[in-house]
This record gives C-alpha cells, structure tokens and sequence, in this order.
C-alpha cells in the first residue's frame, strides 16, 4: 500500500516538472536518465535475479525502437501503439533468445545475447523500408497531449513507463517467480532438484526483461526525429544497463534504480561538460571498482554501514 | 582650443587608440552573436574538417575585426562530432538549449548533417549547409541553404560519364557504401547510366566501416567492367585505392572514379601519393581554377594552417567555409537582425559574392549554379605535399569552361602516363 | 554469374583470411578454452596490441618485429590480469559467474574508451614493404599482406601446439583444465600453471595485434566485431584445441569470403555470430570438443 502511494506521488511530481518553465534541455537529458532505469531495471530481473548476464541489450532496444519506426512509417501509429508494439515484439525475442541460449552456462548465454546484437544489426542494415545503415529521418506527428513540447511529453511517457517497469521488478521480486530465479542464482542444480521449473522461470524472466527494453527503445525514434542501426545497437547500452545495476545492488528493485539515477545523471552532466568518451570510461571504471570492492552495490555499503553503526 | 574640438579630438583619439590595441576593440552593444556548430574534426571526415574549421574561424576573426555584426561581437562555438551521425542530434540540441545559439551551421558533410535535419526544420532554425548532398529532399526544410559546388547528381556523374563515353566505354562497375551520401549518389548516377543507355554489369553495396575491399575488387574485376563509379568516404577511399593497387582492375576499364571523398584532403593525397595517378574524381578548387581574391585566402590560410598543424594547402573546403561567414554577415548586415526567418527569406532570393565567385540558391536550398570539376590525377609523385601547389597534378578534364586538359585513357595507361 | 575462377579465387583468400582469425583466437582458446575464464576482455587487448605496434613502428621498426618485441610486455600483463582475477574472483567463489564476467566487461570497455581518449576515433596504419603489394599467379592475386598473417598464424599454432603437447609446462596446463586436484597430486602449484598459460594467452596477442594492424586498418571500436570472430572460432573449436582453431578459423574465414561474394559485403559482419549461434544450438561442445 504503501509503495503504491509514492508511486502515484512521484508519477504526479514528474507530471509537475514536464509542465514547469524550466529549460528545455531538462527534458532532453531527462528522457535519457529516465530510459536508464528502465533498462536497469529490466536488465536486473534477469541478471540480478537469476544471474544471466546479458550483453544483448541493445537487440532489445533495438527490436523496440524499429517496431515503432515500422509502425509509425506503416500506419501512422500513435506512439502508445508503438510502445506496446515494441514491448511485444522484443518480448518476443527475449522468448526465443531464452530458447535457444538458457540451456548453455553463463558465458555462453553472455556471448550468444552478443551475437543476437550483431545478426540484428546486419539485418536492419540491409532493410531500405526501415532506411538501412543510412538511417532514416522521421517528422514528430503534431500530437503533443496538453504538453509545450514533444519532447516534455516523451520525458512524462518515460517516466510512466519507468515507474511501471520498477512496478513489475517490485512485484516479481516478491512473488514465486522472484524466489524461483534465485533459486536458480544460488544453485541451479539444487533448485531443479527441489522441484523448481527452472527452465520456464528462467524464460518468463527473459522475456519481460527484453519486453521492458523494447518499451524503453520506442520512444527513441521519436526522441530523435532520426533512426539509424549504428548507434541503436551501440553495445554502450550494455555496459551501462549491467553496470548501473551491478552498482546500485542487484538483489532488491531499488537497486538499479539509485544506479541508473546517479549513474545516468553523471554521464549527462559529464556529456554537456566535457566529452561522449568520458561516459563509458565512467560507467566501466565504476563497474570494475564495484565488482571488485563493493559486489553488492551501494545497496550492500549501505547495509554495511547501518550494521556498523549499530 | 575650444571646448568642443578637445571634447572631439579627445574622443576621436581614444578611440583610435583603443582600435590600435589589439584585443581591445570596442562593440557598441554588449552581448555577442553566437554562431554555432559540430564540425567533424576526428573520425573519417576529420582531415578535411579541421582544415574547413580554420576557414570558418578566419571569417569570425576578419567579422570580428570590421567590429562584429551589427556592432556586436561574434562568438564561435563548436564541438567536434567525430564524423559519426548518431552525435549530431545531442549535439545540436545542446547548442540550441545549453549554448543558446543564434545562427547554426550544419557540420561538414552529408552523414553527419542528415540527422539533425528534422530537428532543425521542427525548431525553426535556419541552417546554413556544409558540402552535404541531397540531405533536404526529404525533410523539406524550407530554412536551408547548402553551401556546396554541386546541386544533384547529375553534376558529379554526368562528367565522369560523358567522360567515359567518349572513351567508348559502355559498361559500368557502380560501388557505394551503405550511407546517406553515398548512397544517394550512387543511385543518382545509377539513374543517369540508364538513362543514357550504360550497361550496368556490377553493383554492390558495403558496410560503410570495411577496411577490406579485396573481395569487392576481385568482384569487380570479374565482372570486366569499362568504368567504374564509386562513391565513397574518406577511409574507404584509402582502402579502395590500395586494394586497387593490389589486385588490379583489369586493362579494360577506361575510366575509374567519380564521387570518392577524401582524395580532395590534402593528407590523404600525401600518403596516397602515385596511388591517384590515373583516378577522375570530383573536387571544387585546383590550382589553375580562377576565381578573383583567393590566392590572398590561400596565404593567410596557409600561415594559420602551419601553426595549427593542420592541411597547409587547404584547397578543397576551407574557402568554402569561408564564404558560408561571408553569407552570413551579408545577410545579417543586409536585414539587420539575426532572426532566423528574416534572414532565410533574404537568403532565398540573394546572390552573394563570395571568395569562390558568385553563389544564389534555389528552391531547395540547393546552390543554383553549379560549379564542380572532374580532375584526373597525373603525374603525382610519393611524399611530396609542396607538388600539389602546382597546376598539372590534378587537370580539370570536365567541364568545359574549366577545362585544363583531355582526360587519359585506358585507366592502366593514364596511372603511368606523365 | 559467378564463374569458377572467382570462387576459387574466394575460397583461396578465405583460407589465408581462415589462419589470420585462428591465430587471433589462440589467446581466447587458451584462457577460455582451457582455463575457463571468462576472458571477454581478449579482443580489447588484441586491439591493444596493434596500438602498441603501431606506436613501436613509429620507430622504423617492422611491425612484425614490433610484435615480437611486445610478446614478454604482455606476457606480464597476462600474469598480472590473472592473478588479479584469481584473488578478487575465483578465490572467493561466491557468484563468481556474473562478477567475473562483469569484471571483463568492463575492463574490455575501459581499455577502448582510453584508446579513444588517447589515439582518437581515426584509423591507424602501419607500413611496410610488403603492405600494399600483392604476389600475382596468373590471373589471381594475392596481397602480401595476408600471406605474411598466414605464415605466422601456422607458425604460432605449431608452436603452441608443440608446447602443450611435449612440455611439463605446457601439457599441465591442458591438465589443470581437466582436473585440478591430480595435478597438485603431481606436484604442480595450479595456480601458478594458470597464470603461466594466461601469460602466455596475452602474449599470443601482442603478436595476433601486430597481424591486425598488418592485414588492414585498426580503430578503437574494432574489439566488438572481434568478439564475434574469436568467440566463434574458440566455440567452433570446442573447448581446449589448438589444431581445432586451426580448422575453426579456416571455415570461419571461408564462409565469410564465400558470404561476401555472394550476398555482397553487408553481410560479412553476421557470419561469425551466426555460425556461433548455430554451434551453440546445435552442438555446444564443439567440433573438436571434449
């Protein structure tokens, strides 16, 4: 009940700020920040959960992000039509990832979600309708809701679909589905063994994380106004939807969101200051330091501390 | 004296002296003009980026020292895009939000000029193109004016190809990269061969990151083709020509070239060396070419260039750059007032004088009168970047009113010919 | 048409091209293959590798030479890495799975990002002067370049190849993959055995980077294509062969030469991720695999 309630509270102080008269690049980065967290948060149901890495997110956003350009060149497609569209078609693809790869140990789930990347991309690159490796220019429809511009709506879109996706973490992390997946993390063998259907809860996981970034990947072709496979399927997206998590602590759902708060924020204030670059190289030198130093995350300082302090 | 001749001489010299000072010049209003832009500077693109970025800042430091645009002074900011597209819309975005920019010129070329397109056009901002190709016909921007030699396709292809023909080639090796400019200009020039009854025997597309063109080559030979089209950027121009050096084309192809960017830079030219000789490609200023007031741009071109370890020779953008200021001070000047909308409706119907002649627009933001050469290089010669100085290493086979000599075929015998 | 001529001609270069993508893969077949560690990290540092030959040629060295040179610089590296990785991770056990994995990621990640920050996003070459040439046999042409690769891939793997099967050194390291415990029973310290074949695993790849640079132009970015190709090499191989490298490489670089013939070169980039996937739902374990 009580999550419920700041739920609502915060959706409304995000409704808030979109109407404010506040700069206009609060929205544009926002968005960005916003679209981290859902991604860590979906990254997290599987790699924190159950403990598969997977490398392949940008397939997933990507397969989001051309189902909404497929839908919106086709027919003109809202954009809630185009986020659902994404969310289910890269659901699917995280079914059929899970098929084929969740039988094989860790690394080889790893470098086969990699794989995954790299197939798709050539694929897009090879397909005109959706403009191919040059990439396609797309016009925003006049459609803002009661929003200044287009791009304070996507910033409120992003942040429903955020406290949404964190919604869903929250209720599998409670619920069978959570202690079944880390079950799995902990042993798998045991878990098959105590008669857990692992295999099924392995591809339940898998395909609402790659639906959830599928949904964070729709808004994106509108967010630009330009599509293009390069840097859709930057395995960036990777590094930072694993990283945040990993940092912010895996095993509960506020876990990634204080990672991709303060690490998305970090990179966007690094990106109008200094250079692209430096995002990575933060991103990857925190990763490391955490995984090495703190493996439970800021989350896992935090118990720490509190115990103690005791 | 009386009081009002002191007050005169006295404020007339103070003001002579405060223009004398260097660095202390005095703007009437206070705060400058912002102009803004992404130029690619590292990546494929950036040998002829940071050669064009001394032309622009030449103009900024010459406005700024006739006293600014109405009367205030001009402030240039610019960020470098790495040649790579998906950095252009960030980018620019920032310019408009954070920098709050008042003019914006698009970056050096096509690839990383097409996606900030829809964004511009939604902003409502003027554009002020820069050497990008066919990048407006979708989007229709109607604030756009691309400073550029060429307008459509047929001014690179027609060229090379009535070239060809009238060395009685009739089959045609057309390759591109998988990119908006190249792409665009291979389909231009695709259309105008079938048109004018070419037989297409090769036509290919490649990633535009491949460094290995032994394939496409080995391809192309096979197919016995009697010129060959490419269009290309500047690595995989580099690429393209030592795999041609490497595998050879065949002694039937007479003519091979036409839309390869790059071998225009200056570097690339340095360390191609006897690679180009032989090769018909596009360009927009070589030695011999006139156009009144540019050898004065080239000197103090060429003393910036040195200390900035940059091109020294800067013939093929950096005038070109020059003249998009040019434009721009014309026009602010003219109109009075930097508001995007009133300097784009002077701009549509201006011709303006510039240090590369006369440039006017059309409808589409196109350049109306296009002035674009094809050159076979010849003659050139291993590490030696001072030959290019010269007329004669690069001659102007096409158009006629620029022609500096008749093009050499076959390909194999004009790549020995001296 | 595709005549005969150009598909053998294809056939030839995807062989050469074959023993190049083997002779990079050998550090992943070693560290993964028979340590299993989770070495993503292999094609950053083969990258890594061409930098420093690049930089080192500057001198007038040849690039070849360069490589040589760098073999002990990354041997240390190798040592390094690995005890590094082995007191944080594989001691401690825990989840060692997602950390370890994670670790190399990011470590994959920096080294690229600090290539950028240093040399840039431009491409870099080396020359020398047997770059640029080809040997001519008729009507086909083979650049020297990619017979250069060639010969010190065979060289490479015949000597890894030796040295895992005829010294102490070499065939405890095969050991210790299988099982650790008898090889303490021998009087081997293990992990002083992994460290050596991780050692030599990065070695392997201060050379493999001075081919890299060799064969064509190297950019920072260029550690992502490369996961592809050496992962399906060692994946195709099966875990812990050396001559099946061998073999895993040449139908990776065939299949691609054949693949950019036919389909055109748009395609190349999926044909060391497909044959991965294909392998991995197919046949895990391998060709050659134990």
């Amino acid at each position: 009940m009580k999550y419920s309630i700041y739920a609502f509270l915060t959706l409304l102080g995000f409704l808030g700020l979109s109407v404010m008269n506040v700069n206009e690049y609060v929205f544009f980065a926002g968005f960005v920040i916003l679209q981290f967290v859902v991604l860590a948060t979906a990254w997290n149901i599987l790699g924190g959960y159950a403990g598969y890495v997977n490398f392949g997110v940008p397939a997933f956003i990507a397969v989001g992000a051309y189902t909404a350009v497929v839908l919106f060149k086709s027919i003109s497609a809202p954009l809630v039509v185009q986020i659902i569209g994404g969310g289910i078609l890269a659901g699917l693809l995280g079914l059929m990832v899970g098929l084929l790869t969740l039988k094989l140990r860790g690394i080889f789930f790893s470098i086969a979600t990699v794989a995954v990347v790299f197939i798709l991309e050539t694929v897009v690159m090879n397909w005109r309708y959706v403009g191919g490796a040059a990439g396609l220019q797309l016009t925003r429809p006049p459609d803002l809701w009661f929003f200044d511009t287009y791009t304070r709506m996507l910033f409120f879109v992003m942040a429903v679909l955020a406290i949404g996706s964190v919604s869903i973490a929250r209720y599998i992390q409670d619920s069978f589905l959570g202690r079944g997946l880390r079950a799995v993390r902990d042993s798998e063998e045991a878990a098959e063994c105590s008669g857990v259907p692992t295999l099924k809860i392995k591809l339940i996981a898998c395909t609402i994380s790659g639906a959830l970034m599928g949904v964070a990947g729709a808004p994106m072709p509108m967010y630009l106004s330009y599509i293009e496979p390069t840097a859709t399927f930057n395995l960036n997206y990777s590094i930072s939807a694993l990283g945040m998590p990993i940092i912010g602590g895996t095993s509960h759902w506020i876990g990634p969101v204080i990672g991709a708060l303060l690490l998305a924020t970090i990179q966007q204030i690094v990106t109008v200051t200094v250079s692209n670059e430096l995002n990575v190289l933060v991103v990857g030198v925190l990763l490391v330091l955490f995984v090495v130093l703190a493996p439970d995350g800021i989350l896992g300082l935090i118990k720490k501390w509190k115990q103690s302090s005791k | 004296m009386d009081n009002m001749r002191r007050k005169v001489i006295g404020t007339g010299t103070a003001a002579l002296v405060a223009a004398s000072v260097p660095g202390s010049l005095v703007f009437a209003q206070g705060t400058p003009i912002k102009i803004g832009m992404s130029m690619p500077q590292t990546g494929g693109l950036g040998a002829g980026g940071q050669a064009a970025l001394i032309g622009i800042r030449m103009w900024v430091d010459d406005v700024n020292a006739k006293g600014g645009l109405l009367g205030r002074k001009v402030e240039f900011i610019v960020y470098d895009d790495q040649s790579n597209g998906a950095n252009t819309p960030g980018i620019y975005t920032k310019l408009l939000d954070v920098d709050k920019v008042d003019i914006l010129i698009a970056p050096y070329a096509t690839n990383p000029t097409a996606p900030i397109m829809p964004l511009v056009k939604e902003r409502g901002k003027l554009l002020m193109g820069n050497f990008s190709f066919q990048v407006n016909s979708k989007v229709q921007h109607d604030m756009w004016f691309n400073n550029a030699p060429w307008n459509d396709a047929r001014g690179w292809s027609e060229g090379f190809l009535e070239a060809g023909k009238n060395a009685g080639a009739k089959s045609l090796a057309v390759f591109a990269a998988d990119a908006e400019f190249q792409q665009n200009l291979a389909n231009g020039a695709r259309e105008i061969a079938k048109n004018s009854g070419w037989n297409i025997v090769y036509n290919q597309n490649y990633p535009g990151n491949n460094t290995d063109f032994s394939s496409i080559i080995r391809s192309v030979r096979a197919a016995r083709p009697e010129a060959v089209f490419v269009a290309c950027y500047p690595n995989e121009a580099v690429a393209i020509m030592r795999s041609v050096n490497e595998i050879g084309l065949g002694s039937q192809v007479q003519i091979f070239g036409g839309g390869m960017v790059g071998l225009q830079f200056t570097p690339v030219m340095q360390s191609l060396g006897s690679l180009l000789n032989g090769v018909v490609n596009f360009n927009s200023y070589v030695p011999g070419m006139k156009f009144p007031g540019i050898e004065d741009f080239f000197k103090r071109y060429t003393e910036r260039a040195i200390a900035a370890k940059v091109d020294p020779l800067g013939y093929y953008l950096p005038p070109f750059n020059y003249a998009i200021g040019q434009m721009i001070e014309q026009s602010v000047n003219a109109t009075k007032t930097i508001d995007n909308k009133k300097l784009a409706e002077h701009m549509r119907k201006t011709e303006f004088s510039t240090i590369v002649g006369p440039i006017g627009f059309d409808k589409n933001g196109e350049r109306a009168k296009p002035r674009l050469v094809q050159t076979q290089f010849r003659n050139v010669k291993d590490n030696d970047l001072e030959q290019f100085r010269s007329p004669g290493k690069q001659v102007v086979v096409w158009p006629a009113v620029d022609k500096q000599g008749d093009i050499i075929t076959p390909f194999d015998r004009a790549r020995k010919a001296t | 048409m595709i005549s005969i001529d150009l598909v053998f001609e294809a056939v030839l270069f995807g062989i050469l091209l074959g023993c190049f993508y083997a002779a990079v893969s050998l550090g992943l077949s070693v560290a993964f293959g028979l340590l299993d560690v989770p070495y993503v990290a292999h094609p950053a540092l083969l990258i890594l590798g061409s930098y420093f030959t690049f930089l080192l040629s500057k001198t007038g060295l040849d690039p070849i030479i360069c490589g040589l040179l760098l073999m002990p610089v990354f041997y240390l590296i190798g040592i390094a890495l690995y005890r590094f990785y082995y007191e944080t991770f594989e001691r401690r056990s825990s989840d060692t799975g997602v950390r370890g994995l994670a670790f190399f990621f990011g470590i994959a990640f920096i080294i690229e990002v600090c290539l950028i920050l240093v040399f840039g996003v431009d491409q870099r070459t080396v020359s020398a002067t047997y770059i640029g040439s080809s040997l001519e046999i008729g009507e086909y042409r083979f650049p020297y370049r990619m017979l250069v690769a060639f010969c010190i891939a065979i060289f490479l793997t015949t000597l890894l190849t030796l040295y895992f099967s005829k010294t102490f050194n070499g065939r405890a390291i095969k050991a210790v993959g299988q099982d650790e415990g008898a090889l303490r029973l021998m009087g081997a310290n293990p992990v002083k055995i992994k460290q050596l074949a991780f050692g030599i695993a990065t070695a392997v790849n201060a050379l493999a980077g001075a081919m890299l640079i060799i064969v064509g132009p190297v950019e920072p970015a260029m550690d992502r294509i490369y996961i592809g190709r050496t992962f399906c090499v060692v994946v195709l191989a099966g875990l812990g062969s050396m001559s099946g490298t061998l073999v895993a490489g040449l139908i990776l670089g065939i299949s691609e030469s054949i693949v950019m013939m036919t389909f055109g070169a748009s395609w190349a980039p999926a044909v060391s991720f497909g044959l991965l996937l294909l392998m991995l739902g197919i046949r895990p374990q391998g060709l050659f695999g134990r």
